[in-house]
């Protein structure tokens, strides 16, 4: 019977130096899935930036476990220690968990069920891995439609773009300025722009670095002592200067706000020292968020995450008992099948030495004969099937097997 | 009949109110039982006024009690109109509902044999217009009500305001506008037939006409400041609720005036 096994490495047992160097792109990922499927096996390789892991299915769980080791110890040999084991149900369940977000350093993250779709697609699948992968991407899909794990953001500028958007819901085309042309507001506009927000001006001291960020986001770019003017016409302010004092103060704002005829703005401070002065908060219409602010939410919005992994976790582990017991059946079903086989094999030999007193019946009188036999055989059957699938997801499955065989003589003829 | 379909009505709706307030604390089943309270409690009241309108011979919800039964179902039908991104909306809406429908059946009007003495395509015309600007304008109001509770949260710079996402600022108030837009042109034709009729039969203007008139005036105002003033957000969220307070009035303080 085919087990299942998986050779890996995540953030939770190596760092990132170890961790970059087996990470493998796609198509280096599927060339290894292939070469340790090794013609009529299965593997798929998933490599993200926190994990690389290797699933074999394979009739030999050593030797599939060994050929896995060794392929992750050619691309890095100090590996080794780093890598985890685990087989069949346990193996299963790590995937459940992995597509589920639970065991990413952010819980609940969204990116990982792409990524395990894409293992899968790119690996050399058969009826072990393709079910397993399968029910845990529909494991992950329903983590996150029945949680809110994955609901909230985990980033101090994501949570910026998610702001703006308890403020003006959706973002198309709502105009976006930024204050100073660093790396952080960089980050932030991406946020804002993954979300349709439109970047419409870049303000900085040195108006050649405000052109270089304004060129990218094709923003216009505005030197700082002209950021009042375009206040009136921004929605959301995002600023990360290294100013020492105030870039906008409150009566700058004000001014801004009698031209808004009440529209509202959201000022995002991600500087330190403040780049915005905080009594601009007071002013009606006006939201500041500097950075403790957006830490505490998206600090809070972890603990909400973690709450829910309790959910999530019953939901994933639902689902790999079901996986266990496709998986555990499959060591009856060649039992099951050689005792129906058997079974059928008697009635038809028994139905031929009729033959001669069969021979004086009609057509619809040796049908019935035909199907009360089917009956009796069926009939006979089902309990021992049932009882046999009940045991195989029990765990007894092999014993029940071998029962069987031996009670009814079911292979003896082939030794 | 009535009496076996009111209690669920009832009930349902209570559920319903008692799920939002689950669902603020905590996503999934609340939320979702708090939505099959309202379709089913809605269900069970649509069946108690084909009820009471099979067993009358004419407009059977010609009193005030009546007539609130009525408003109860039409705040819940246009709840339901926009309920799918603004499920919270259902926090402020159903538990003023529940509250009316007690009121109402309190008055008599989620039972059978309240019949007016007006005319049936009067009242039809008449009541049911205002009704329904009633309707939409006590969602308006739930609207603006949260608008206040999302801003306040927003001032506070409240932690859970990600974990407890609301509908937008934006939303809530353009949402409560569009409410408004179509209501108050309801109330000024409700209105103008109430009217008409008025002034035909050589009656005088009551207390329910002139708090009819003042409330057109306010909602009227809501529009015209909002359009001509840039009076949006909380400003306009204060108006709603000056609006919706004499619908009330209205609705609960001034009963019997015009319906025998």
């Amino acid at each position: 019977m085919l087990r299942l096994v998986l050779v890996g490495t995540s953030h939770h047992h190596a760092p990132l130096e170890l961790r970059e160097r087996v990470a493998l792109d796609r198509e280096h990922g599927a060339a290894l899935a292939a070469r340790l499927a090794n013609g009529g096996g299965e593997a798929v390789c998933l490599s993200t930036c926190n994990r690389t892991e290797l699933y074999v299915a394979a009739d030999d769980i050593d030797a599939a476990e060994q050929a896995a080791v060794a392929a992750l110890a050619e691309l890095e040999p100090d590996v080794e220690p780093a890598l985890y084991r685990l087989h069949d149900h346990a193996a299963a369940l790590h995937l459940f968990r992995v597509a589920a977000g639970l065991d990413s350093l952010v819980p609940g993250e969204g990116e990982i069920v792409g990524q395990v779709r894409a293992a899968h697609d790119a690996g050399t699948t058969g009826p072990l891995l393709d079910r397993v992968f399968r029910q845990a991407l529909h494991a992950g899909r329903k983590v996150r439609a029945q949680t809110a794990i994955g609901e909230t953001p985990a980033s101090v500028s994501s949570a910026a773009a998610a702001l703006a958007e308890q403020v003006f819901g959706d973002l198309a085309g709502r105009s976006i300025l930024l204050v100073g042309a660093g790396k952080i507001s960089e980050q932030a506009a991406k946020h804002l722009l993954s979300r349709h927000a439109r970047i419409a001006f870049v303000a900085n001291r040195t108006l050649d670095h405000a052109a270089d960020l304004a060129d990218r986001f094709g923003a216009e770019p505005l030197p700082l002592d002209r950021l009042e003017e375009q206040l009136a016409s921004a929605d959301v302010v995002v600023s990360s200067t290294r100013a020492p004092g105030y870039v906008l103060d409150a009566s700058m704002v004000q001014r801004a706000l009698q031209q808004r005829r009440g529209r509202q703005l959201l000022l995002i401070d991600l500087a330190v020292p403040r780049d915005l002065d905080p009594a601009i908060h007071e002013l009606d219409g006006c939201y500041l968020y500097d950075i403790d602010d957006l830490q505490a939410i998206v600090t809070e919005t972890l603990v909400g995450r973690r709450g829910e992994t309790e959910r999530a976790e019953a939901i994933v582990a639902v689902e790999s008992e079901k996986f266990r017991e496709w998986h555990a059946s499959l060591e009856i079903v060649p039992a099951i099948a050689s005792l129906r086989a058997r079974a059928e094999e008697i009635r038809e030999a028994e139905l031929r030495k009729a033959e001669g007193v069969l021979a004086r019946l009609d057509e619809s009188q040796r049908s019935a004969v035909e199907a009360i036999t089917t009956q009796i055989v069926n009939k006979l059957l089902h309990l021992p099937t049932v009882r046999m699938k009940q045991a195989a997801a029990a765990a007894d499955g092999v014993i029940y097997a071998d029962a069987v065989r031996h009670l009814f003589g079911l292979g003896e003829d082939e030794r | 009949m009535a009496e076996l379909l009111f209690w669920p009505a009832l009930l349902l709706y209570g559920e319903a109110a008692v799920g939002y307030f689950g669902y603020v604390r905590r996503s999934g089943t609340p939320g979702r039982a708090a939505i099959w309270g309202v379709r089913l409690g809605w269900l069970a009241q649509t069946a108690l006024l084909v009820v009471q309108a099979t067993s009358e011979d004419g407009f059977p919800w010609g009193t005030w009690a009546g007539s609130l039964n009525l408003f109860v179902w039409l705040v819940v039908t246009v709840y339901l109109g926009v309920r799918r991104p603004y499920r919270l909306v259902g926090l402020a809406v159903m538990p003023l509902a529940a509250v009316l429908l007690v009121i109402a059946r309190a008055g008599g009007g989620t039972g059978i044999g309240t019949r007016s003495q007006y005319s049936n395509a009067f009242l039809v015309l008449h009541v049911g217009l205002v009704l329904v600007a009633f309707a939409g304008f006590t969602l308006a109001a739930a609207l603006s009500a949260f608008y206040l509770w999302q801003e306040r949260r927003l001032k506070r710079r409240e932690v859970t305001i990600l974990r407890r996402p609301a509908p937008s600022l934006a939303t809530l108030d353009g949402l409560a506008a569009r409410a408004v837009m179509f209501s108050l042109p309801a109330l000024t034709l409700g209105l103008a037939v109430g009217l008409v009729r008025l002034f035909a039969d050589g009656e005088r203007v009551d207390a329910l006409v002139a708090a009819t008139v003042a409330t057109w005036f306010v909602w009227a105002a809501y529009l015209v400041l909002r359009t001509t003033r840039g009076w949006t957000g909380r400003r306009a969220a204060y108006v709603a609720l000056v609006g919706f307070a004499l619908v009330i009035i209205i609705r609960l303080a001034l009963p019997a005036t015009h319906f025998a």
